[in-house]
This record gives C-alpha cells, structure tokens and sequence, in this order.
C-alpha cells in the first residue's frame, strides 16, 4: 500500500462542531485509484470527515478543523486554495439522489456550465460520455430533455454519479451512495464503482459491511471520532487488531 | 351516559360549532357581495369604464381611477419585487446568524403587521416633502412598495426555506459559487412560491386607501396619468369619495366601481392560486 501514490491524506486532524470533539487526531492516507471504504457506527464521525475532503462542512455554522488535508501533498485548507477548484478535482455523490429539477442534460452539464463553458458540441459530448461512464446512457439516450425526477431512484443516482464526472474530477467521494436503493440498484452503483476505480480516486461511507467488503481495497473503521483501525479490507475482515474493530465488524454493536 | 357516548356527542357539538364559524365569515361576504351586485351591476358599461369622472353622477366614469390602480399595480410590483427578493434572498443565503441579523428578523415580521396609514405618513414626509416629489403616481407607489415589502421579504424567505438542503449540497459539490447556486438553483425553484406572495402582497396593495390620501392622492383628477411624475387618483379613493356624497346616483357608482376592484382582486388572487398549483404539479422532492 505505500507503493502506490497516495492521493489523499489527513495529517493530525481534528475537526469541531462549535464544542464538540468530531474527529480526533486522523491521519490517514488513501491510495489512488483504488477504493477507501470508511466503516462505524452511525456518529462516529466518518461521515463528518468525508465531507472534510471537499470542504463541503465549510457552510456549517461553528464548524473548524486543526490538522492537514492534502490533495496531490497540497493542503486544501491553505488559504490560497480556492474552493470551487478543489470541488472540480473532488466529486461527490449523496445519500440520497438529489437531482437538480431539470433535464436530464441540463442535470449532467450543470457543472460545466457554471464554469462558463456555452459550446453546444462540447456539452453534448461530455453529456453523453458522462452518461456512458456512468452506465446509464442507454437507458435515457431518448430522453434527454425529459425531467431527471422521473428517473427511478437507482437511475437517478447514477445520474448524479453522471453529474460529477462531468467536470473530470480525479477523486470522488461517496456518501452512503446504496442506502436509500433497492438491491438491484445497489449492485448497480457497486458494479459502477469497479469500473470507475480504474480511472478514479474513491472514498466511500458506508453502513454496510458486506458492501465494504465487496467494494473496497482499504477499509478504515471510525468510533467516536477516532480513527480505530485503518488497512486492506481483507485483513481487516478476516483478521482484525483492534478489539473495538472486531466487535463491529461481527455485528456486536452498531 | 357512558364517557365514549359523551365524546361522541362532544364531537358531534364542536363538529356543528366549526360549521357555523366558518359559515358566518362565507355567509356576511356573500350578503355584502349580493348586494353590491345588485346596486351596481346594471350601471356598469362601457361609458363608465372610459369616462372621466363628473359632477354629475349619470356621466361619471372610473377611467382616471382604473388607470390610476393600474399604474399604482405595476409601478409597486417594479419597485417592491426585486427589493424584496434580493433582501429576501440575503437574510435566507447570505446573513450570518447573529444579534443584528435576528433583530432584523423580528422587525421585518413586525413591519408586516404595522397599520397602513403609518406607511402613508411615513410617506408624506419622506418621499412627496424630503424628496420633494408631491402628490403624483411615483409617491404612491414608493409608499405602498413600503408597505409591501415585508410581506415580499418573508414569502421569499419561506419559499427559499423550502428548497432542499440537498439540492443546494449538489450545486456547491459540482463547483458552484454561492451566488450561482442561488441563481440557478435555488430562486428558479422557489420562484413559483415568491410569485403568488408578490400577487397577493400587490392584490392588497390595490385595495388600500388611506396610505395614498394621506400622501395627498386626490379624488377628481380630470385626466389620465401619463407618467409616474403625474396627480393621480385610484379606485378605493373614488369609492371612498362617492360613498361619502349625500345622492344615492352616487352610491350606485361606488358599488359599480367595488365591482370592479374586486374582479381587479380576484384575478389577482385567481393568478396567484394557478401559479401555486402549477408550481406544486411541477416539483416534487
């Protein structure tokens, strides 16, 4: 795991809700182009830390961090960093699907628009790319300009995976992206996150052991705002060091 | 009696109770307007629409006064929608949680409630004698567009609050600034529900008196307003003025003319209700 660049990685972090103690002393790094699979019970804080890596806690009344985050080895905090441009490099994809209420197009061009790009051509072609890599392009090639809400749930979380892509991140973060699908759905986004990892960057939260262990390359485990336990999901399934880990992962609490 | 028999006659009399409450508001509105039909209908026609108005009641017509409300409409509807939205737009995206910011909070609501003839002095002193404007159409708008602007300020922030956290999470994740968020996010999505509260803010507007005599409107104005910078007059003010003549001629005008205002009324409110209902079928979260 140290053979491979490191993309991403959080250097004694800490992170504050006003009073509260979130994250404690994280330091983490996350391999490229594979998948980081964060585990825990529900307020253990990998949700919170997720969101650290695009800044997205940023708009959260009393909420602070002391610590690194770096991208590529630079900090994303510093004070010369722009936020739109580090959300171009760092996607997400929500809980739950929220496309905007528009076309199916306009939902997948959004990004590129509000940077200014108008080209007819450029637009369509990174749509349908998007779509493509996104594994639902045959089933909305038709439909295009119809509303993205009258996708099904599953659809319309693949199209706001479509969505991130569009804008050619390197990372894209996952927050718990099957929890509100059907298993079919859900097998889908799982098998679309085999296919992006050759090319991306992926962190994803989940609530699910068993969907870490069939996604995942590392799996780092969160309780109470501490990092517990942090290596490849295998190990870590079959062989865990820490007391705490076991117990989760066994089904003990959570 | 067993107590399930009394609750049951219990909720029987308060069933019968609401029945009446609600029907003593429907039943003293459809009495008023029964009446003022009959009184007024048959003096409506086309000579009254686009007469001036006249000494003598038979020749009277409400062309100044229409025109005068109508002007008064769009003049405040300029005035008071982008003023309201962007503040609207500010204290709901923008402002900080902080003492100054709930303080403004509190009075935004409170100015909602005020008394209009306040607004009116208000008006007097600031916009016809420190401005030096007068009497004319750009006075009465300005004060009324006072008067409006709270209701403006909080139906947006309640149609802003009801756009989804998420939605605004998925604008900023692709990249979008603050304000491109709001601007193609958010106000598009909540733009239906800022509307109907403009309507319904101007469909008062159009009723009110007393703001506009007390900045010195007048009751006979011979001629059409041509620009904001003109005398003016409108419909409750010669409603007003013709239900205070002595001749019953001029009473029958009044209902004529209260016809008239309340078609101007409910097509306002009718246009609001469409555009909440369109604005419901359109978006579902």
């Amino acid at each position: 795991m140290t053979k491979k660049h490191s993309k991403l990685e959080a250097i004694n972090l800490d992170a504050y809700y006003g009073d509260f103690h979130a994250l404690k002393g994280i330091n983490i790094a996350m391999e490229e182009k594979a998948v980081t699979a964060f585990i825990g019970p529900s307020g253990c804080g990998k949700s919170t830390f997720l969101r650290t890596l695009n800044r997205m806690n940023d708009y959260i009344d009393g909420f602070r961090i002391e610590g690194q985050v770096l991208l590529d080895g630079r900090d994303i905090y510093a004070a010369d960093v722009r936020v739109d441009e580090l959300r171009k490099e760092v996607g997400m994809v929500f809980q739950k699907p929220n496309p905007f209420p528009k076309s199916i197009f306009e939902n997948v061009v959004y990004g590129l628009k509000i940077q200014g790009i108008k080209d007819k051509n450029v637009l369509q072609e990174a749509c349908e790319k998007s779509l493509q890599h996104a594994a639902l392009w045959n089933e909305v090639k038709d439909k295009l300009d119809k509303s993205a809400l009258a996708l099904s749930g599953g659809q319309q979380q693949r199209l706001c995976i479509a969505r991130a892509l569009a804008i050619q991140p390197s990372v894209i973060l996952m927050d718990e992206p099957a929890s509100a699908l059907d298993p079919i759905s859900t097998a889908k986004i799982e098998d679309l996150i085999h296919e992006l990892k050759k090319d991306y960057t992926i962190v994803i939260v989940t609530h699910n052991m068993q969907q870490a262990g069939r996604v995942s390359d590392h799996t780092a485990f969160f309780y109470m705002g501490e990092l517990v336990e942090y290596s490849k999901t295998k190990t870590m399934f079959t062989s865990p060091k820490d007391t705490r880990t076991q117990n989760y992962i066994t089904g003990r609490f959570g | 009696m067993t107590n399930s028999e009394k609750n049951r006659l219990k909720d029987k009399a308060f069933q019968v109770f609401g029945v009446f409450c609600t029907l003593i508001g429907l039943v003293v509105l459809a009495i008023f307007l029964i009446d003022i039909v009959i009184e007024g209908i048959g003096r409506i026609d086309w000579d009254f629409l686009t007469s001036l108005p006249s000494r003598r009641a038979a020749s009277a017509g409400i062309l100044t006064a229409w025109a005068g409300t109508l002007w008064i409409l769009v003049l405040s509807a300029v005035i008071a929608f982008p003023l309201g939205i962007a503040a609207g737009v500010y204290l709901e995206e923008y402002a900080k949680k902080t003492k100054l910011s709930n303080f403004l909070e509190i009075n935004i609501a409170n100015l909602a409630g005020v008394p209009s003839i306040i607004y009116g002095l208000l008006g007097l002193e600031l916009f016809v004698r420190m401005m030096n404007l007068g009497g004319v159409l750009l006075a009465g708008a300005l004060t009324l567009s006072l008067l409006i602007l709270p209701i403006v300020i909080v139906t947006t922030r309640e149609s802003i609050k009801a756009v989804p956290r998420t939605i605004r999470d998925g604008s900023f994740a692709l990249g979008a600034s603050k304000w491109q968020t709001v601007w193609h996010q958010v106000l598009p999505a909540s733009f239906g529900g800022i509307l109907t509260g403009v309507i319904l803010a101007l469909s008062r507007a159009v009723g009110e008196a007393a703001p506009l005599i007390v900045i010195g409107a007048l009751a006979y104005v011979p001629f059409v307003p041509k620009s904001p910078m003109d005398e003016f007059t409108v419909l409750p003010i010669q409603i007003f003025n013709w239900t205070s003549r002595p001749q019953a001629a001029f009473l029958t005008n009044a209902a004529a003319a209260i016809i008239i205002l309340l078609l101007i009324t409910f097509l306002l409110n009718g246009i609001a209700v469409y555009l909440r209902h369109r604005q419901q079928k359109k978006i579902k979260w």
